[in-house]
């Protein structure tokens, strides 16, 4: 299985030294505080927009702090890598982007996520009286949903709901608007993502999983977490089936819908082939009537060096392509500003 | 002379949990994220610096303490269910002295305080499969006339044998849940380091 190979120090300066670097690299888009590991809008708060907080474990960059700016988050909270962050950054976070207009916390469907979220909102609300509401992401399909297990996980629908969300915002919308149209966005989105490498948290040192050479992992998270199927690497038209099918069926999709087509790579896949993929994504959407209103195709939110993809279709009205088309000014998705 | 023997209870765990660090973390590689013997690692060493640098006058001073740091430090699930567990294993413990009776009922509580956050059942796969023996083996030793290492001891035995059945169970909760079937036959990181816990409690408290 071999040694760790990477550009790092020491594993366990992975997440402040990439953050100082953020900073240095997007000084007119953020500023980091690098003891609470948050990473701001350079302008925050901004008074009467309603603050738009995510955050994660590190590892899935750009997701979050990358998509801090101007049309989409006010800060973005970093845990380790793979590791959601701690109770105290989210609150230092939402007292800090509290413009009185209250805040909104986008957090994606994981145990821990969702566990020390709570426990900010609930010690920001009896510290300082913020008011905060929280929409969960859970659109990956490869997951049983179940009243009787965690549910599904929140993966590349939540790129996608920063940008709706951070552009609702921008222009003024209230905190229940807000929150409401970002549960329309989740609820209008499924993803459904495979692997063709594991990848090697630096603190773990080796692969979280082993795939054979002629091996693909289909139905993984963004965590390096094994699928629920693994199978003979296949071309890239059946792989494409493989992941559109289940996620035209779940919602379901239907001919004449209009829908935001995004294809993800998980950090190690090069554009070529996401390319190539988005190519093999369009035809089986166009045989089945559906259109495709927008696309995005690219390394957006991604599982450290694994190599794959995810497929995350968004069905959009008219407001929500307006939302989509509104400037966006952040270090990791930028247009129209 | 309580507060010394809880201090040393954490001293003892964060040792114990760094020298299995790696043990936990290759369980959690095969069922979930690779992180969970780092995370209690670093999560344990925050605690031992914060006992080298402040004295408690009151077990539940230094619990709450113990359990704020870990809420801090640790991320994750584990940093909220654990803090939470010293949170209200210390709450519990304000003014009483230390008995078999009172750590017994201090441990329901904060084992209360982990199902509150973590909403796991009997046999989802988690901590709490090793937490609910421990529990029940914890009142009949006490039923029984043990004292308090007796109680512990065997607390940490029932722990360690439903760490033990989690083996073939299919998760429910957490990260492992994605797995589905996937997950049957392999042992639950959180029940381990639960049982770790315990062990180590009876090791030193009593």
């Amino acid at each position: 299985m071999g040694g760790m190979k990477k550009l790092i120090n020491d594993p366990a300066d992975v997440v402040s030294e990439a953050l100082r670097g953020l900073a240095l690299a997007h000084p007119d888009h953020v500023r980091v505080d690098h003891e609470n590991r948050i990473v701001y809008r350079k302008d925050a708060p901004r008074s009467g927009k309603v603050g738009l907080i995510s955050g994660g474990g590190s590892g899935h960059e750009p997701m979050h702090g990358g998509f801090v700016g101007p049309g989409m988050l006010d800060a973005a909270c970093a845990g380790e890598v793979f590791t959601s962050p701690v109770p105290d950054q989210m609150m230092a976070a939402t007292k800090e982007v509290d413009a009185g207009a209250g805040v909104l916390h986008i957090v994606k469907n994981y145990t821990g996520d969702v566990m020390n979220f709570e426990m900010a909102a609930e010690l920001a609300a009896a510290e300082a009286g913020t008011e905060v509401l929280s929409v969960v992401t859970d659109d990956d399909v490869a997951v049983q949903d179940s009243l009787y297990t965690a549910g599904r996980r929140g993966v590349g629908v939540t790129v996608l709901l920063e940008k709706i969300v951070g552009a609702a915002a921008e222009q003024g919308r209230s905190l229940q608007e807000v929150a409401d149209l970002a549960k329309k966005v989740n609820g209008n989105g499924r993803s459904m993502g495979m692997a063709l490498t594991s990848c090697t948290v630096p603190a773990a040192g080796k692969p979280t999983f082993e795939l054979a050479e002629n091996e693909m992992e289909v139905g993984i998270g963004i965590h390096g977490e094994p699928g629920r199927q693994r199978l003979p690497l296949a071309p890239a038209k059946d792989v494409a089936a493989l992941l559109v099918d289940p996620v035209l069926q779940d919602l379901p999709y239907s001919q004449g819908d209009s829908v935001i087509a995004f294809v993800n790579g998980m950090g190690g896949t090069p554009l070529i082939e996401l390319y190539l993929m988005y190519n093999e994504v369009r035809q089986l959407l166009d045989a089945a009537g559906i259109t495709v209103a927008r696309s995005l195709v690219g390394n957006y939110i991604t599982s450290l060096e694994m190599a794959g993809c995810s497929v995350t279709l968004l069905k959009v009205d008219d407001d929500l392509v307006r939302l989509w088309d509104a400037p966006v000014n952040t270090p990791g998705l930028r247009w129209g500003a | 002379m309580a507060v010394e023997n809880f201090a040393n209870w954490l001293r003892d765990l964060a040792n114990t949990l760094h020298d299995n660090a790696a043990y936990l973390t290759e369980l959690d590689s095969a069922i979930g994220d690779a992180d969970h013997g780092s995370n209690m690692d670093r999560g344990f060493q925050a605690v031992v610096a914060v006992l080298d640098e402040t004295s408690f006058d009151s077990v539940d001073e230094l619990l709450k303490k113990a359990g704020m740091t870990l809420v801090s430090k640790v991320g994750g699930a584990s940093g909220p269910l654990y803090g939470t567990f010293f949170l209200r294993f210390g709450t519990a413990l304000a003014g009483a002295e230390v008995t078999a009776e009172t750590v017994g009922e201090a441990l329901k509580a904060g084992v209360g305080g982990i199902l509150a956050r973590g909403k796991a059942e009997l046999g989802d796969k988690t901590m709490y499969d090793a937490w609910a023996p421990a529990l029940t083996a914890y009142d009949e030793a006490v039923a029984g006339g043990s004292d308090l290492r007796g109680a512990l001891v065997a607390a940490a035995e029932a722990a360690a044998k439903g760490r033990d059945e989690t083996v073939p169970l299919v998760a429910r909760k957490g990260r492992a849940s994605y797995l589905g079937e996937r997950s049957a036959g392999h042992q639950d990181p959180g029940a381990t380091s639960t049982t770790l816990l315990l062990e180590s409690a009876a090791r030193t408290l009593g």
